[in-house]
């Protein structure tokens, strides 16, 4: 006997628009100023009437195009109702009978090594407002809960997946990439720990019995998983205790109504909330203040043209193109748009994609954690830092140099100066780091520190390897910017 | 007269509604909201096998604002009409367990 997990996915991404979905205060993560960001129509006050933002249908739209959904012509919306302190209205407004979308797929990658990909249903999309937030005492007392309403009325997109997702790991792989494809979109920052994306997981297990039958157990909603990690713990756990329940109890599919569980992060294991409320006791209907919304095949296209290269067809790209490992092409990609296109053009300047990634990943990476900034406002370019790599390829400095003028350019940025790709020749030339191609004079230095050195030399000649170090020292010490291979080279050449 | 409501469906809407009824009034209301319903029930005799069916009551659509900021209302405004706050956030007795959304 044994059994496969089966799970579908409701993910809710918080959209990147200016404003909230049905009014003109900001949609912006603020927990430290709470309830700044509110007006009579978030608030839910009496006559107050919400306006549909047209940013946030059209990045849905953008977003249901990428998953390749079905677009809607004519769509609406509708009030769930339900009474909870972060839902001053006592209705959310959401998509019930007609939302904007439905019937798309996300491909993902189940195997790295083979790169076989499975496709994954979407039954729908459709767009929503968020909530406020809710901050409980949690240090057990009995003290009130404290409600922020900053992030209620923000756009959500939720993103139902049919439940062909058969292990906790694969529906680890679908937020990954769904992640990475809203990341690319530029619909959403993705950001878990602030709640941009934010995911329930349903799950029950498929029983394989020994005499060849399959019998489902009762299906069980895990709400609120707020990472990766927690996404694949959760729904392990929960395969397990079905299983267990299932030997204990017999329940099957449909004999128990659908259940809310929580996940308890800390500890490692789900637990029963709630009783689910039955979907027609939210009451749905037409939400009367609001019209509803048509969209022609045109506007359609229209968007679908803004939609651009998925990160898949990016990554695979930039494996060819750039001759990138697939890891390095991932790091890259998963870094957003901006960085994957700030990557290319260093790539195309230096001409060596490798070297371009390695030092967009690496030290400019690590820069623009330190500084907490994204790469649009990292003061070193991409035409100055392609420039830069370019001249190592043309075995003008060394990778050692290249990193000194970068530390200098991000230094003098620092001081409030500007930084043109044209500091970078002036650096090299302050510092005198341009490697001296003039091999006649370099020569002329190597066999005059052979001459001063003669025991070395013969010590070299000797069989002691190591004595050629010195030599090099001394020659550097003279040149500057001599490219330390070419001198011992050249020495090596010379003694023997 | 009997209602076409029964007094559990009475107490059902009031529970979703958040209302506490005294047994007089779940009696009053079940007798109050069936006369609503077999009213509005007038309306099951219209024919309307070849009506499309309607998502509004008014033949407007696409109607939207831009993504434009418009101020916010100050926190002590927001928070004027609460019951209990901390002069930063709306202060409710604590609850438990998850929301929707």
């Amino acid at each position: 006997m044994n059994y496969t997990t089966v799970v579908g996915l409701e993910v809710h991404v918080q959209l990147q628009t200016a404003t909230k979905l049905f009014c003109g205060c900001l949609n912006k993560f603020n927990p430290d100023n709470p309830n700044v960001q509110t007006c009579p129509v978030c608030l839910g006050l009496p006559g107050a009437l919400p306006v549909m933002n047209r940013r946030a249908y059209e990045l849905a739209v953008k977003t249901a195009i990428a998953l390749n959904c079905n677009i809607a012509e004519f769509t609406k919306w509708d009030r769930k109702q339900y009474y909870y302190p972060d839902l001053p209205k006592a209705y959310q407004i959401s998509q019930y009978d007609l939302p904007f979308s439905s019937d798309g797929w996300l491909e993902i990658e189940i195997d790295d090594e083979t790169g076989e990909t499975k496709r994954i249903g979407i039954i729908r999309a459709h767009l929503e407002e968020d909530a406020g937030k809710n901050i409980h005492d949690e240090t057990g007392g009995n003290r009130d809960s404290r409600v922020d309403l900053n992030r209620c009325g923000t756009p959500l997109v939720e993103i139902v997946s049919q439940p062909d997702l058969s292990s906790a790991e694969e529906a680890r792989i679908y937020l990954e990439d769904l992640r990475r494809l809203l990341k690319s979109l530029e619909v959403s920052d993705c950001n878990m720990q602030e709640g941009s994306l934010r995911c329930d997981a349903n799950v029950n297990i498929h029983v394989h019995t020994d005499d060849g039958k399959t019998i489902a157990t009762p299906l069980v909603e895990i709400k609120n998983l707020n990472s990766f990690r927690n996404v694949e713990m959760a729904i392990e756990y929960e395969a397990v205790r079905q299983f267990q329940e299932w030997q204990e109890t017999g329940k099957t599919f449909g004999e128990v109504l659908k259940r809310t569980f929580g996940w308890n992060a800390d500890r490692g294991f789900t637990f029963e909330q709630r009783m689910k409320e039955e979907a027609s006791d939210y009451r749905y209907f037409p939400d009367p203040d609001l019209m509803p919304v048509t969209i022609t095949s045109e506007q359609v296209g229209a968007i679908q043209q803004t939609v651009g290269e998925s990160p898949v067809d990016m990554r695979k790209r930039f494996q060819e193109a750039y001759e990138l490992s697939r890891y390095d092409a991932s790091v890259i990609i998963d870094q957003g748009k901006s960085f994957s296109r700030y990557f290319e053009s260093v790539g195309k300047k230096c001409g060596n994609g490798k070297s371009a990634a390695n030092w967009t990943t690496q030290d400019v990476l690590r820069e623009l954690n330190e500084r907490k900034i994204e790469i649009e406002l990292f003061p070193v370019t991409d035409e100055t830092l392609g420039i830069l790599l370019h001249k190592i390829e043309l075995d003008e400095i060394t990778v050692k140099s290249a990193r000194e003028v970068f530390e200098i350019l991000l230094a003098e940025a620092d001081a409030g100066k500007s930084v043109t790709p044209a500091r970078v020749d002036a650096i090299i030339d302050e510092k005198n780091l341009r490697i001296v191609s003039d091999t006649g004079e370099l020569e002329k230095i190597i066999n005059e520190v052979l001459r001063k050195n003669e025991q070395i030399v013969a010590d070299f000649r000797g069989g002691k390897q190591g004595a050629i170090g010195p030599l090099i020292g001394q020659v550097m010490r003279q040149v500057g910017a001599a490219d330390a291979k070419v001198v011992r080279e050249i020495i090596v050449r010379k003694i023997d | 007269m009997t209602s076409p409501l029964s007094v559990e469906e009475i107490q059902r809407v009031a529970e979703l509604g958040r209302l506490k009824l005294s047994s007089e009034e779940v009696s009053e209301y079940t007798g109050q909201l069936g006369a609503i319903l077999e009213y509005v029930a007038k309306l099951q005799d219209i024919d309307t096998e070849d009506v499309e069916p309607m998502a509004h009551a008014v033949e407007v659509q696409n109607v939207f604002r831009e993504d434009e900021p418009r101020e916010s209302l100050p926190c002590d405004a927001a928070l004027v009409n609460a019951p209990k706050t901390d002069g930063e956030f709306f202060l409710v007795p604590q609850i438990l367990g998850g929301g929707g959304a």
